[in-house]
């Protein structure tokens, strides 16, 4: 990382073809942005949006962000999805259309965030500088740190599980009292099985 | 639900599932060396198992995986993972400091590498059992999917 050279060659604009598949997946998440947008059949929508993690999870691997990639698959596109499939089952299978008129705030909202995340990367690092704030301190610290304190290979674990391990520790947490509160709010598994079970029975829906 | 109906997705199901199992392993305790690790493998561990509920029913599902099951699962890993920084307490060191959870001489990593392996453990059967248990929560009230949702 001391080369110069190798600084000046790491931090140009990508090369054609990934430009290319840069421009093919992120018009693909816009197209499908699009229409879920427009949908009404919540199933439809469902199944996009587990495609638009599919496609952002692409987009992670292509800027070399593989973790990243691989949690949006699992989590985005996998159980996500489920959930949503189930929630999908507990009310309407479309959404009511709402008037033109009632469209015109989300889109302003979203139009004026757009542009000003649009202004804010003007100020941000090119892809993969290594001269950034990010990569200069912090991350070159722990790549020469990492293999003699930790003796694991993949930095992003041992960051993840040893130095941050408190964080780790929280996520857990989280997960955890986000699966009770769920459970809490809509009834433990057996409880309403056995409620919508009876139901069944009585030949209602 | 009819049951020559989805015969082809059975079919397919009954063959994915315990590929799916065997990559949540995998990516579970080949964390070390490649991307992944205890999340992962409980989210994609929990999809295998939603995934039979989908297909075969949850009441099957529930023979399978009892709902209390999944929620002492969760609660488990987080304990789990928590003893570990109790232990590394007791041993004399602070919360979740690894290096004193085995002691492997001086040098050594041994007690990062046996520290990391137990939370990551912690990790799956804690995102593992909330996710379980969040689909058993939504999926418990409509126990099949009707055809004409399909």
């Amino acid at each position: 990382m001391t080369d110069p050279a190798a600084v000046e060659t790491l931090s140009t604009t990508p090369e054609l073809p990934i430009l290319l598949i840069d421009v093919a997946l992120l018009s693909m998440m816009g197209m499908v942005a699009v229409a879920i947008a427009r949908l009404r059949s919540l199933f439809a929508i469902v199944m996009l949006s587990g495609i638009y993690s599919l496609f952002s999870a692409t987009w992670f691997v292509v800027v070399d962000a593989v973790d990243v990639a691989f949690t949006e698959a699992a989590v985005g596109a996998g159980i996500s999805t489920a959930v949503l499939l189930g929630a999908m089952l507990l009310t309407a299978r479309t959404a009511k259309a709402d008037k033109p008129l009632k469209r015109l705030a989300p889109l302003l909202v979203c139009v004026t965030t757009g542009a000003l995340l649009l202004y804010a990367t003007i100020d941000l690092p090119g892809f993969g500088d290594p001269n950034s704030p990010a990569n200069a301190y912090l991350a070159q610290e722990y790549l020469t740190r990492n293999y003699p304190d930790i003796g694991i290979p993949n930095v992003v674990t041992s960051i993840l599980a040893s130095y941050r391990g408190f964080d780790t520790y929280g996520e857990v947490g989280v997960v955890f009292i986000a699966g009770v509160a769920v459970a809490l709010l809509l009834g433990f598994g057996e409880r309403s099985l056995a409620a919508s079970l009876e139901k069944k029975n009585r030949g209602g829906r | 639900m009819n049951p020559d109906h989805h015969v082809i997705l059975r079919v397919t199901a009954k063959f994915l599932i315990p590929v799916i199992t065997l990559y949540a392993f995998y990516v579970q305790f080949h964390g070390e060396y490649s991307p992944g690790g205890g999340f992962q493998a409980g989210v994609i561990f929990a999809v295998g198992i939603i995934l039979y509920a989908l297909i075969f029913g949850v009441v099957d599902t529930l023979k399978l995986v009892p709902p209390i099951f999944a929620r002492y699962l969760a609660l488990f890993g987080f304990l789990l993972y928590g003893g570990v920084g109790v232990w590394a307490m007791m041993n004399g060191g602070n919360f979740l400091d690894y290096d004193f959870v085995a002691d492997g001489g001086p040098g050594s990593n041994l007690g990062q590498l046996v520290g990391i392996i137990i939370i990551e453990l912690g990790v799956l059967f804690g995102v593992a059992g909330s996710m379980l248990t969040i689909f058993y929560a939504f999926a418990g009230r409509a126990p099949e999917i009707d055809d004409e949702d399909w």
